[in-house]
C-alpha cells in the first residue's frame, strides 16, 4: 500500500487536483444556476415557476452518469467537441444545480410568509424585500445543506472516470490495472477522498448543531 | 428518422426492458434492505450506547464520505478476499445497500434528534422503558418528518444503480451501452430512452413520496 | 479524541488486512470444474468478433466464446458445461485472482508483467496492435502520434505500447471498447488503438473508419489461469493442441474472420 503511495504519488496528486478543481468549478456554477432557478420557483409568476420546476425535476430524476455521458458522447457527435473533464464538470454542474435549487427554494420558503407581507406593507418592493429581508435569513438556513451538497459533489465527481476526466477515480483505475493490486489501489484513493470529505462533513455537522 | 425507427426495434426495446428489470430488482431489494439496516444503525447512533454507537457512527461516517463507485469496487473485487464471491447483480445489491443504509442512518439519526428531547423525558417519566418510548412515541413522529428525505434518498439509489455498469451488471445503463456500442447511430435514441425511463421511475417515486407526505401531514 | 483515534486505526487495519489477505484458494480449479462439470469463463461483452453481447438473447458471442466452449468440451467431455461471465479489461485479472472465474479468454495478450500475477496457456491467437482512424485522417502509423490524442481502454496493454512508439502521444483510457469507439466518433481522440482483430470488428460496424498502419506490436493471446494451477494450464494447453490438430480451430477462424474485409484470415490458420 505504501508502495502505491510512493510509486504513484505524482499520478495521485494530479488526480487529487483534478477532482478538487472539477468539484469547485461545478460548485460555483451550480450555485449560480441553482440560485437562479430557485428564485424562479418562488416568483409570483406562474410561467417562471413552471420553468424552474421543470428544470429541477428533469435533472433531479436522471442519473448523473447519463447526463455526463450525453455531454461526452452525444453532444460532440452533433454540435461541438467537449473533452472529458469539461463534459464531466458540466454534468456535475447541471445535476447538482437541481439539488441546490431545491435546497435554496426550501430555505426561502421556510422564511415566514408574514415577513414578506410585512416588508411589502412598509413600502418595500418585492425585490427589495427579497434582497434585504428574505435572502439573508434564507442563506443562514441553507448553508449546512449546501455544504452537504458539496460533499456529494466531491463524491460524485468520480463519474469523471467514465469519460477519461483524469480525476482520482480515473487514476485509481489506471493504477489498479498497472499494479494488478486492485484493492490497495482503491484503498489509497479512498483515503484521499476521505481527506476531502470527512473534515467537511464533520464541520457541517458542527454548523448544523450550532444553528439548531 | 430511420435511425430512430431502427433503434427502437422490438429486439432493442426488449433488451432495454430486460435491463430495466434488473435495475428495478436491484433498486427494490436495496431499498428494502437499506431501510431496515439504515434504521437500525440510525437508532444505534441516536441511543448513545457506550462504544457501540461510536463504532457505528464511525463506520457510517467513513462509508458515507466515499464515492459509491469505490464501494462497488470494494464489494466486487474485495469481498472475495473473505471467501464470498458475489456475482454482479448480488454485488451491486450489496454495494447499494451498504452505501444507502449509511446515508439513511444519517437521515434517521438527525430525524430522531429533531424530535423534542422533552418527549423522551416525558415518556420515560410516565414509566415507559427507553425502547417503548422510542417505539411508540419518538419513531412515529420522526419517520413522519423524514419521509421526504428518505424518498429522495431512494430516488438517488435508483439513479445510482447506473454506476454498476462499471462491473458489467446487466442493468438498464449497461444494456443501453451494449445497443449503442453495436451501432453508433443508435446513440441519441438510446440516451433519449435512458432519460425517459429513469425519469419515469424516479419521478413517479417522488410523486408517491409527496402523496404519502401529504396524507400523513 | 483518543477513542476516535483507536477506532480509526481499528477500521484502518481491517481494511489493510483485507488488502493483504491471501485471495487464492489452494484448491485445484481443474478438480472443481470436473466435479461441477462446469468451467466458468471470463469473456468480453463489447468486442465484436471475439466476445460481444447479442441483443437478441443477451448471450456473449465471438471467437473467444467459441474457443472457450470447445476447450470446455475437450476437458470435460461432450456434456461439459461452459458458463460465461462478462469481464472488462479492467476487471478480468481481479476476477480471476478472486476466483469468480476459472479462466479468462478475453483478447488477453501474454505479457511478462501479467505473467507475474497469472499464468497463461499457450498462444491461441496471434494478434498485433494497430490503429483505427477515420478514412480521411492524416495519421499514417503508430510512430508519428506525438501531439495527437489516442483512445484506449483501461487495463489494456495497448496504452503502454502506444506510449513506447510515440512517447508524446496523449492517451485517454475509456471504460470499454464500445465507449472508446463512440468517443472516437465524437472526436474525443484522433485514433483508437488496440489489437487489429478488435479494430477490424469495429471497422466492419462503422463504415468511414479503417484500420491503418499495419501492426506495430505482436500480441499473442493466451488463456489466463490463476497461479499454482499447473494441472489446469496443462489441460487447457492439451485442449488447444487438439482443437488445432483436428481442424476445428481453422473452422472457427473462418467462421469469425472469413468475412472481414481487409483481413487476411488465412494467415491465422494453424498449419
Amino acid at each position: 500500500m505504501i508502495n502505491i503511495f510512493t510509486h504513484y504519488s505524482h499520478q495521485l496528486l494530479v488526480g487529487f487536483g483534478w477532482t478538487i478543481f472539477s468539484s469547485l468549478l461545478a460548485l460555483l456554477f451550480s450555485l449560480i444556476i441553482g440560485a437562479a432557478f430557485a428564485l424562479m420557483e418562488v416568483l409570483p409568476n406562474k410561467v417562471c415557476r413552471m420553468i424552474g420546476r421543470t428544470y429541477v425535476e428533469i435533472f433531479r430524476n436522471i442519473p448523473l452518469l447519463v447526463i455526463t455521458m450525453f455531454f461526452y458522447l452525444v453532444i460532440p457527435m452533433y454540435l461541438v467537441k467537449i473533452n472529458g473533464f469539461t463534459a464531466g464538470t458540466i454534468g456535475l454542474t447541471l445535476y447538482t444545480s437541481a439539488f441546490i435549487a431545491e435546497t435554496i427554494r426550501a430555505g426561502i420558503q421556510s422564511v415566514d410568509n408574514g415577513q414578506m407581507e410585512g416588508a411589502r406593507s412598509v413600502g418595500m418592493t418585492y425585490w427589495q424585500a427579497m434582497r434585504y429581508i428574505i435572502l439573508p435569513q434564507a442563506v443562514k438556513i441553507v448553508i449546512p445543506p449546501l455544504g452537504n451538497q458539496f460533499i456529494n459533489l466531491v463524491k460524485n465527481s468520480s463519474v469523471l472516470a467514465f469519460v477519461a476526466g483524469f480525476d482520482l477515480m480515473y487514476q485509481a483505475n489506471s493504477i489498479a490495472s498497472a499494479t494488478f493490486d486492485t484493492i490497495n489501489s482503491y484503498f489509497v484513493v479512498g483515503l484521499l477522498y476521505l481527506i476531502i470529505t470527512l473534515p467537511l462533513s464533520y464541520y457541517m455537522r458542527y454548523l448544523e448543531k450550532r444553528t439548531a | 428518422m430511420q435511425n430512430w425507427i431502427n433503434a427502437y426495434s422490438w429486439m432493442n426495446i426488449r433488451f432495454l426492458l430486460m435491463g430495466l428489470e434488473v435495475t428495478v430488482l436491484i433498486s427494490v431489494v436495496s431499498v428494502l434492505l437499506s431501510f431496515i439496516i439504515g434504521s437500525v444503525f440510525g437508532i444505534i447512533r441516536y441511543s448513545r450506547i457506550k462504544y457501540l454507537s461510536a463504532v457505528v457512527g464511525f463506520i457510517i461516517d467513513i462509508i458515507r464520505n466515499l464515492p459509491l463507485l469505490l464501494i462497488i469496487f470494494f464489494t466486487y473485487f474485495g469481498l472475495p478476499n473473505f471467501g464470498f464471491k458475489p456475482e454482479t447483480i448480488p454485488a451491486a445489491i450489496i454495494a447499494m445497500t451498504v452505501f444507502e443504509s449509511m446515508m439513511l442512518a444519517e437521515i434517521v439519526r438527525s430525524g430522531l434528534n429533531a424530535v423534542d428531547v422533552g418527549q423522551m423525558e416525558g415518556a420515560r417519566s410516565v414509566g415507559m422503558s427507553f425502547v417503548q418510548a422510542l417505539w411508540y412515541i419518538i419513531l412515529p413522529q420522526a419517520y413522519k418528518k423524514m419521509i421526504p428525505a428518505i424518498i429522495s434518498q431512494f430516488v438517488s439509489l435508483i439513479k445510482d444503480t447506473s454506476l454498476a455498469t462499471i462491473i458489467v451488471v446487466p442493468e438498464l445503463m449497461q444494456h443501453a451501452q451494449v445497443v449503442y456500442g453495436q451501432n453508433a447511430n443508435y446513440i441519441l435514441p438510446m440516451f433519449a430512452a435512458l432519460a425517459v425511463l429513469y425519469f419515469i421511475i424516479c419521478f413517479s417515486l417522488s410523486l408517491l413520496g409527496n402523496f404519502i407526505d401529504r396524507r400523513l401531514a | 479524541m483518543r477513542k476516535k483515534f483507536w477506532l480509526f486505526s481499528l477500521v484502518l487495519w481491517t481494511f489493510l488486512l483485507t488488502g493483504c489477505g491471501q485471495s487464492l484458494s489452494q484448491q485445484s480449479v481443474l478438480e472443481n470444474a470436473k466435479q461441477a462439470n462446469t468451467i466458468t469463463w471470463g469473456v468480453k461483452g463489447d468486442v465484436r468478433l471475439f466476445g460481444l453481447i447479442d441483443v437478441k438473447d443477451g448471450q456473449q458471442k465471438g471467437f473467444d466464446v467459441d474457443m472457450a466452449k470447445l476447450i470446455t468440451k475437450h476437458i470435460l467431455g461432450p456434456k461439459g458445461h461452459a458458463d460465461f461471465v462478462t469481464v472488462t479489461s479492467q476487471s478480468r485479472i481481479p476476477l480471476l485472482k478472486n476466483g469468480n472465474v476459472d479462466a479468462v479468454i478475453a483478447t488477453m495478450t501474454i505479457t511478462p508483467e501479467r505473467q507475474k500475477t497469472v499464468d497463461f496457456s499457450k498462444v491461441y491467437f496471434n494478434a498485433g496492435q494497430s490503429l483505427l482512424v477515420p478514412k480521411n485522417s492524416p495519421i499514417q502509423d503508430a510512430y508519428h502520434l506525438n501531439g495527437h490524442t489516442i483512445l484506449g481502454v483501461v487495463g489494456a496493454n495497448s496504452v503502454d505500447n502506444v506510449k513506447k512508439a510515440s512517447p508524446k502521444a496523449k492517451v485517454l483510457e475509456l471504460q470499454d471498447y464500445a465507449q472508446a469507439m463512440n468517443a472516437l466518433k465524437s472526436k474525443q481522440g484522433e485514433a483508437m488503438t488496440t489489437d487489429n482483430g478488435i479494430l477490424y470488428g469495429l471497422a466492419v460496424q462503422n463504415p468511414g473508419y479503417e484500420v491503418r498502419g499495419g501492426t506495430f506490436t505482436k500480441e499473442p493471446y493466451g488463456v489466463a489461469i490463476n497461479k499454482h494451477q499447473k494441472s489446469f494450464v496443462k489441460a487447457v494447453n492439451q485442449a488447444i493442441d487438439e482443437i488445432k490438430a483436428d481442424g476445428e480451430y481453422n473452422r472457427l477462424i473462418k467462421k469469425w474472420f472469413g468475412q472481414v474485409p481487409g483481413f487476411n484470415y488465412k494467415e491465422l490458420y494453424s498449419k
